[in-house]
């Protein structure tokens, strides 16, 4: 190749067209337009801080915000075998997921992790839209199943955040199948009597929406998220039909009956530990500053021991009470 | 009159010089063709026999659509005796791409659920081409709910290019729909044995197809997206759908090595179009042969096969 095209001009590009705005700094809201600065967009959990215009969060990011003292434990998921068909499109299938994986830090597009909400103990599942779209392949019917067997060997219920663009179609008809297989991972819960949140986040369409993301006990959507089977455009472009302002939106859905609850992300946390706590026979939530749950296991055992002993101890007799 | 496929053109000729010598023979009695009409009849067979013996993803596509295949009313009013439709949701409509209802299969009582596309404008048009919208999945689940009462096998014939991409649908819960239906699949106590006899279209399909039993017709199609789809999204180009056809892996046979399926049941000479009766008939006996395999299980035991089927489903790669 050319050195002039390939690196001269490159850098005397960059020298002239240097950004005004550095892109990792701020972030335009897509909806309103307004810049917003990334900590203040991430104390705000990627929620546009002028219009609540919902964008695309990390499940990690969700997580930190969602469990108590943003900790939680991520549950093992069965890694699938790698590239069953031996797809190739224009890439190779191994090529796009390296690219992706590379790009997300992430190993696939769901994200299963075990913590408490409100002291109330869940397992909890996330898609990842910005791995390969949040597509649904085997990796993420696996996700799903080990949720779901997590959830029922601790007896806690399941949260799940959809968001994908449907079926991972270089996993072809194996794609198709997690549909059943996610549909006996919902099953499991049921027989279980676990409660199943499902939190749909935009988008979420296609075969994902069509079996697990439909089947909660509770369907809560953030607000304008896309949820539908087959797309607007897909519409439009087979049957010509002109489709209403806010189809296949959030609020459209709750309209139609198909959603329980459409909930921002700010109060997502504090919805689903009073949804739980109820389904699952718990007090409400107790208010105020909790110290972070204890990981360290030595030390739990430490302040388990001590907590023992003040309980075995008898309370001291409140002489001041009776003078009183 | 035969519908030729883009593929049969080479056939359509010596076919159609065939009948020609015929007709001329039909008309002039002193002209004797009967040898040069019988050595291009043999000729056809031959072109048939390599043509359908090597057929590629997307040929099998073709053939899979193809406008005389037997559709699922033909496979209805042959094998089945007492026949009794059942109709409705019991809560919006009857969705006519959905046939569904009661019948005997050799005597034994059955529910039987399955796509119908039409055979002509008229009829295609009532049946929306065999895409079904929300209250055919409602009423298949009505009828998975009685047969399971009742303890009577439930027999699918899966013909769909998908489901429906209408406004309606849409707003209808076609989502929830489809995952309630393959959820009802799950929750049978009785056999569920599935037939793919042309397109199995994505969700559309694994509604119905979520079965303890699933047998494809040969040249038939079972994929996550069509390959027009597939070809517009990953290739931006619907024109590579044959690329596409090749890299999802539709066929029977692929998908017989990837165990997603558990028998092909062989087409005649030339695909099911070119003799319906022997098609219908083959069919029939891999429905009996498959329900045979669940005689005198318990329910639990059938409910919890068809899960763990499910559930390994995928452990197996295709070695290519």
């Amino acid at each position: 190749m050319n050195w002039i095209s390939n690196y001269v001009r490159p850098k005397i590009n960059s020298l002239f067209s240097r950004r005004e705005v550095p892109e990792n700094l701020w972030t335009k809201c897509d909806e309103c337009g307004t810049m917003l600065f990334h900590r203040e967009l991430a104390d705000n959990l990627q929620v546009c801080t002028n219009c609540g215009h919902h964008m695309n969060i990390t499940p990690r990011e969700r997580f930190n915000a969602l469990f108590d003292g943003g900790v939680f434990t991520d549950v093992a998921v069965p890694k699938p075998i790698d590239d069953p068909l031996r797809f190739r499109d224009q890439k190779k299938y191994p090529d796009r997921l390296k690219a992706a994986q590379k790009a997300s830090g992430e190993t696939e597009a769901m994200l299963v992790v075990e913590g408490e909400i409100h002291r109330t103990p869940v397992v909890a599942a996330c898609q990842d839209f910005s791995f390969m779209a949040g597509s649904m392949g085997m990796y993420v019917g696996n996700a799903i199943i080990a949720a779901a067997e997590r959830a029922v060997a601790l007896g806690r219920p399941l949260i799940l955040f959809s968001a994908a663009g449907g079926a991972r179609m270089q996993e072809g008809i194996l794609s198709l199948m997690q549909m059943p297989r996610t549909t006996v991972a919902v099953e499991m819960l049921k027989e279980a009597g676990l409660p199943y949140i499902v939190v749909l986040t935009h988008p979420t369409t296609g075969g994902v929406t069509a079996s697990y993301a439909m089947l909660g006990d509770v369907q809560i959507a953030e607000p304008n998220a896309l949820i539908c089977f087959a797309g607007p455009r897909v519409i439009e472009q087979t049957i010509r039909e002109t489709l209403p302002e806010g189809f296949q939106r959030a609020e459209y859905l709750l309209d139609h009956g198909m959603l329980d609850r459409v909930t921002p992300r700010g109060e997502q946390r504090d919805e689903l530990a009073t949804i739980l706590r109820m389904l699952t026979g718990e007090g409400p939530i107790v208010y105020g500053d909790l110290p972070a749950p204890i990981q360290d296991e030595a030390l739990a055992e430490a302040v388990q021991a001590v907590e023992e002993t003040v309980e075995a101890t008898p309370a001291p007799a409140a002489d001041g009470d009776k003078t009183t | 009159m035969t519908q030729y496929l883009d593929f049969e053109k080479p056939l359509s000729e010596i076919e159609g010089k065939a009948e020609e010598l015929r007709a001329m023979a039909r008309a002039d009695e002193t002209v004797d063709v009967e040898r040069e009409a019988a050595l291009l009849d043999a000729k056809a067979r031959d072109l048939l026999t390599s043509l359908y013996g090597g057929l590629s993803p997307w040929q099998k596509a073709q053939v899979a659509r193809h406008a005389d295949r037997p559709h699922c009313k033909d496979y209805i009013e042959t094998l089945f005796t007492d026949w009794t439709p059942l109709a409705g949701d019991r809560n919006f409509a009857d969705d006519h791409a959905v046939m569904g209802g009661l019948a005997r299969l050799e005597g034994r009582a059955v529910v039987v659920i399955g796509h119908e596309k039409g055979h002509d404008t008229r009829t295609r048009i009532e049946r929306n081409f065999g895409m079904a919208r929300p209250e055919g999945y409602r009423k298949a689940i009505r009828l998975m709910e009685m047969a399971d009462r009742f303890g009577l096998p439930v027999v699918s014939l899966i013909d769909t290019p998908g489901a429906y991409p209408g406004k309606g649908a849409e707003e209808r819960g076609q989502s929830e729909a489809i995952a309630r239906s393959t959820q009802a699949c799950l929750r049978l106590g009785v056999p569920l044995v599935s037939v793919i006899i042309g397109e199995g279209g994505s969700g559309g399909a694994v509604a119905f197809a979520t079965a303890n039993r699933v047998a494809m017709l040969e040249h038939s199609i079972y994929s996550v997206i069509s390959p027009e789809g597939c070809a517009s999204i990953l290739w931006k180009d619907a024109e590579k759908m044959r690329e596409a056809a090749e890299a999802l892996r539709l066929t029977a046979q692929d998908l017989l090595k990837l165990s997603v399926i558990d028998r092909v049941v062989p087409e005649p000479l030339g695909g099911a179009h070119r003799n319906r009766a022997e098609t219908v008939r083959a069919v029939g006996e891999a429905i009996e042969g498959m329900l045979a395999e669940f005689d005198g299980r318990p329910a639990e035991d059938i409910r919890a096969a068809r899960r763990t089927k499910f559930l390994g489903m995928g452990s197996t790669g295709l070695v290519a």
